[in-house]
């Protein structure tokens, strides 16, 4: 990494474009400096200058040589990042007990859904996968990667978080509209062709929300059911993370059945804790977890399935029913007929 | 016995993330203390006295906290080898954005929450760009994009930290960050001697004196004057 400190400002950032970011977060305004190399640019700063922003020249040159090998490791990465399958090997429950199976893999593109009662484990199930547990966690669950020992960045490198996360309470807190907020995302991801991105996941998200809405949107003021298609559309498309948690889906203002293979075409892992019989059932396979334990792996079974197509056509009735209050028509009892649907 | 400061912007949840990184600890046998640095007020001695954990607070009142900080760690780090802890951990409020109490050689972790906006990590200085680990909480109350966004800031101001996501309600995350602190080779005995990562500002001006009145005339020492663009060239 010598080199660096040997290029100039302009050759740095013609080599590395993404340095602009770290410049601009830094708040290094290297504007007029660009045949200065980063020492020279950096030693302009008097004494007092230093002292009165808190800058750490020194820090500043090593970090820069950290940063640009984890950026270039990242956009390296993107292609061969891919996670087949995500492997549990058993561990044991609160009580030291072994627990009820011996080895559960799920492959990209399925879905398997987690129930228990609050308190009973899943936070600790997923933040065994989130670190790749290695026998290393109070559960002493070791965690496989495509069926190997995972590589040691899904713990720490911050650009390769193995776990996005769709949560129930989670809001949006920027104040931006919507078109403003999916660039941002795309920046941070170092995507290239953003428009496409933008347009995609408009798209996406309009096609999961019960009511539509458009790029001029504040982020702020979408409803509930907006959000979630927002969030879910962003996450499929945009997200790095090969696995994708979600916590409940409510079902107002969005279709969840789109919404669920929207991320499971985008190759993620998804596994859901919910006791929706609807979602829980849309699943492969379930994770029943006890006293911290996975105490059992079910399979859908068929009679589930049969059961799961009756309980959509409930679903709908209800949706329908909102739509139409939505759009001020009266309710019937014709409406209620199930077979009808 | 192991030494850590924490230090993070008020409500960022230092607290607890600290108290579920105790529960892990003491999973492990390993005794844990901590002190607590605040300004005017703090009842979360409180907290950590219910959970069983040996506490001490300091008020720094009129002072700057992070000055007070450093004035008295030496004092602290005794009563915690007194105390016959493995592992003491002193946690201070970041108030002003611009001091760090890290201690070269002593880890360091700094608390910051998703809640505080993406242009936190420019504005907060040496507090989180000298930490050797950032604990990111509150991720499960905004969306993944805004998590990952404020992720990436936060790697771009401090590219050599850990960045890790910590819920400190759930306690997510706190016993994979346990495992990255106490290190049974390390024994701090005393920290005389030793120096602060980043030096704190120089602030002695009449208004650190207990000066009130408001005018040019009553402005002595280390002053500044705000540049508004106007002034005579």
């Amino acid at each position: 990494m010598n080199n660096i400190k040997n290029m100039t400002i302009g050759q740095l950032q013609q080599k590395y474009p993404f340095i602009i970011n770290y410049f601009e977060e830094n708040r290094l305004n290297v504007e007029g400096f660009e045949d200065k190399t980063l020492v020279e640019y950096l030693d302009h700063f008097t004494e007092e200058e230093k002292e009165e922003w808190a800058i750490d020249t020194h820090k500043l040159l090593e970090d820069l040589s950290s940063y640009i090998s984890q950026m270039i490791e990242f956009l390296g990465l993107k292609d061969d990042n891919k996670v087949e399958s995500l492997t549990i090997l058993a561990g044991t429950d609160k009580d030291g007990e072994v627990e009820g199976f011996k080895e559960l893999t799920i492959h990209k593109s399925e879905i398997v859904s987690i129930v228990g009662p609050t308190g009973s484990g899943k936070s600790r199930l997923l933040a065994d996968i989130e670190w790749t547990a290695q026998k290393d966690t109070p559960t002493g669950r070791t965690i496989l990667i495509n069926g190997e020992i995972p590589d040691k960045k899904w713990r720490f490198s911050p650009n390769n978080k193995l776990v996005a996360q769709l949560s129930q309470n989670m809001n949006f807190v920027m104040d931006l509209t919507v078109e403003e907020f999916i660039r941002l995302h795309a920046e941070s991801r170092m995507v290239e062709n953003v428009e496409r991105v933008v347009e995609e996941i408009i798209e996406a998200a309009n096609k999961l929300a019960g009511e539509k809405f458009d790029l001029t949107t504040p982020i702020t003021s979408l409803s509930g059911g907006q959000s979630r298609a927002l969030m879910i559309a962003d996450t499929a498309i945009l997200s790095s993370s090969p696995i994708v948690l979600i916590d409940e889906i409510e079902n107002a203002g969005i279709d969840r059945k789109k919404a669920l293979n929207l991320l499971v075409s985008s190759d993620k892992i998804v596994l859901m804790a919910t006791h929706d019989p609807i979602l829980a059932l849309m699943a492969d396979k379930r994770i029943v977890i006890k006293n911290g334990g996975i105490e059992r792996v079910i399979e859908t079974t068929e009679e589930e399935k049969e059961v799961l197509s009756q309980l959509e056509k409930l679903d709908n009735v209800i949706q329908n029913m909102r739509n139409d209050l939505r759009k001020g028509l009266t309710i019937t009892k014709e409406k209620f007929l199930i077979d009808k649907q | 016995m192991n030494l850590v400061t924490v230090s993070g912007p008020p409500s960022s949840g230092k607290t607890s993330v600290i108290l579920k990184v105790i529960e892990a600890l003491k999973e492990r046998d390993i005794s844990v203390g901590v002190v607590k640095f605040d300004c005017l007020y703090t009842d979360d001695d409180i907290l950590y006295e219910r959970a069983g954990v040996p506490v001490k607070k300091g008020l720094s009142g009129s002072l700057c906290p992070d000055h007070y900080f450093v004035s008295n760690i030496e004092e602290v780090v005794k009563w915690g080898i007194r105390e016959d802890l493995d592992f003491l951990i002193t946690e201070s409020a970041g108030l002003c954005n611009r001091c760090s109490p890290y201690i070269k050689d002593i880890k360091s972790i700094c608390v910051i929450d998703n809640l505080s906006g993406i242009n936190t990590p420019k504005k907060i200085g040496p507090m989180l760009k000298a930490a050797d680990i950032v604990v990111i909480t509150k991720g499960d109350i905004v969306s993944q994009a805004e998590r990952e966004v404020f992720a990436s800031r936060v790697n771009s101001v401090n590219p050599k930290a850990i960045t890790m996501h910590v819920n400190g309600l759930t306690g997510q995350g706190a016993f994979e960050l346990s495992t990255l602190l106490y290190d049974e080779m390390e024994d701090v005995e005393t920290v005389q001697g030793r120096k602060l990562r980043f030096p704190m500002p120089s602030a002695l001006c009449s208004y650190c004196l207990g000066e009130t009145r408001i005018g040019e005339a009553y402005q002595l020492g280390n002053v500044r004057k705000i540049k508004l663009g106007d002034e005579d060239e």
